[in-house]
């Protein structure tokens, strides 16, 4: 909570005692989005690796060298079955929440309060030295800051990435185009599996983010209203 | 971090920004139509606020929907029902003339490191002198066929990539006659549904007829341009570049035509993709 907030409060004078402050920040359709893509991605990676573990290598089949030794535990699905079982289920899911969010985004505009642009630029310094170096906090404008635009848009190109990769792993012979431009079935596995990492990254920050930015933060993404924002 | 100023103060509302844009300015305070624009600043009563907030809540709420996945008996069906309809769309994806991709005999895995996955054993003992292939269901010249029969077919050759379910590919050289000659060798009605294998083994399986109609689907008999060896499945297998790997039966005996599939495959019998088109 900077100064500015409570200079926005006094600034409005007696009326605002009886009043909260709060935005509506996040419409329905992304909220929704957002908790389906949170359950589905974590059902993705959690079967993802149970299928890795049943060829836990990059390289030839003969001879074998295993590049980690993923544990059982931290897995989904069992086996290699019931592992595919999950993926090939929740992946459309998956799917359906992305195009529904993709669609919504570009229809709505919405799209202008996530997406990272040219006019972003400029506030990335700042915000890389308030984060990172104790710099001062830049004032907010927004609802996301330039890091933050930063963060979701690579994220929605990850997700993006997620599905061409496993579309190039599932459908290699029909999909042939998309697996060639990926280097052949043997590296869209590959990328499929960095993919998921970088993703992983991103899950890892946003979380940390979260955690950092207090209950109301964690509200807003529930009910829409983003009590106090720091705008 | 927390200032809950909950004063049940007399609400002098200004809830509403001039510049929303939902209609009345004056909104009835009771029932908060209060859309603001995303982002802007809102000042409302705490009341009203916390009564948005719950409202907006509920709306969320579908997502538990997917709870169901985690109750012990419905899972199973809800995953089966998944991974049906993933068969379903690999099925109306599958595209009848789009080859697989041939690879030249340099991109070839070498033959030694062509691996050999039996759930069995590697060698179920076939005696090749008394070997036949026996054909029944709907086709017009049901019985015993001999491996000369199929080998006086057209043979093709091809340089195809083999994927395991497991994850790992290989491209092998196969050879053999297409599986469409032979079903017009047989007289197979085509407009059946599928064909199902046998195998000296005891492993089963089927294809869809669209499949075994492709145009590389192989009645395989050669691999690296010799006789099949025991390991890869002498004296014929199934070479099904547009399917995962466990669809490749080795060691056929019986061959067959049909509408209707009371077994599916051996793995798949046990919960893997009934389809698995690549």
């Amino acid at each position: 909570m900077s100064g500015t907030v409570f200079e926005i409060i006094r600034t409005k004078g007696d009326e605002a005692e009886s009043a909260g402050r709060a935005a509506y920040e996040h419409p329905l359709v992304v909220r929704l989005c957002h908790w389906l893509n949170a359950i589905s991605l974590f059902v993705m990676v959690g079967s993802g690796l149970q299928i890795f573990r049943a060829f836990p290598s990059f390289g030839a089949k003969i001879p074998q060298k295993d590049l980690l030794n993923w544990p059982r535990s931290l897995a989904l699905g069992g086996w290699l079955g019931g592992a595919l079982q999950w993926h090939l289920t929740f992946m459309w899911i998956y799917l359906a929440t992305g195009l529904v969010y993709l669609g919504y985004q570009l229809f709505s505009g919405n799209y202008r309060q996530v997406l990272f642009t040219a006019r972003d630029v400029p506030g990335v310094w700042p915000m890389v030295r308030h984060y990172f170096f104790f710099g001062p906090k830049p004032e907010q404008r927004e609802v996301y800051n330039p890091l933050q635009k930063h963060a979701y848009t690579v994220a929605i190109g990850l997700g993006v990435l997620s599905v061409l990769t496993g579309l190039a792993i599932w459908k290699p012979v029909q999909f042939s185009w998309l697996a060639w431009l990926m280097g052949g079935f043997h590296w869209a596995r590959l990328w499929h599996f960095l993919v998921m990492w970088a993703m992983l990254a991103f899950v890892f920050g946003h979380l940390v983010m979260v955690l950092l930015h207090g209950w109301n933060n964690f509200v807003s993404m529930l009910t829409g209203w983003k009590k106090d924002p720091e705008y | 971090m927390e200032p809950e100023n909950t004063k049940p103060d007399a609400g002098e509302t200004n809830q509403a920004e001039p510049d929303r844009a939902t209609g009345p300015a004056e909104a009835p305070e009771t029932r908060p139509s209060v859309r603001p624009a995303r982002g802007r600043i809102t000042e409302l009563p705490e009341p009203q606020l916390a009564r948005l907030s719950r409202r907006e809540l509920l709306k969320v709420a579908p997502v538990l929907v997917l709870g169901a996945f985690a109750i012990p008996g419905v899972q199973d069906a809800l995953l089966k029902k998944g991974l049906g309809f993933s068969d379903w769309m690999s099925a109306r994806l599958f595209r009848r003339g789009h080859q697989a991709p041939t690879f030249s005999d340099s991109e070839l895995t070498p033959f030694e490191k062509f691996p050999i996955n039996d759930y069995d054993v590697d060698d179920p003992g076939v005696i090749f002198e008394n070997w036949t292939l026996t054909v029944s269901g709907l086709v017009q010249k049901p019985g015993d066929y001999k491996l000369q029969q199929i080998q006086a077919l057209p043979p093709v050759r091809q340089n195809t990539r083999h994927i395991c379910v497991e994850g790992w590919d290989v491209v092998g050289r196969f050879g053999g006659a297409l599986l469409s000659d032979f079903l017009n060798l047989i007289g197979a009605d085509t407009s059946a549904k599928f064909i199902t294998v046998a195998c000296a083994d005891d492993y089963y399986e089927s294809l869809d007829m669209a499949t075994a109609l492709h145009p590389q689907t192989l009645l395989c008999y050669e691999m690296y341009d010799r006789p099949l060896t025991r390991e890869h499945g002498a004296p014929l297998r199934l070479n099904v570049p547009t399917k995962i790997g466990y669809k490749q039966a080795k060691y056929l005996t019986d061959l067959k035509v049909t509408n209707v599939l009371d077994k599916v495959g051996y793995w798949e019998d046990q919960g893997y993709s009934s389809f698995y088109g690549l």
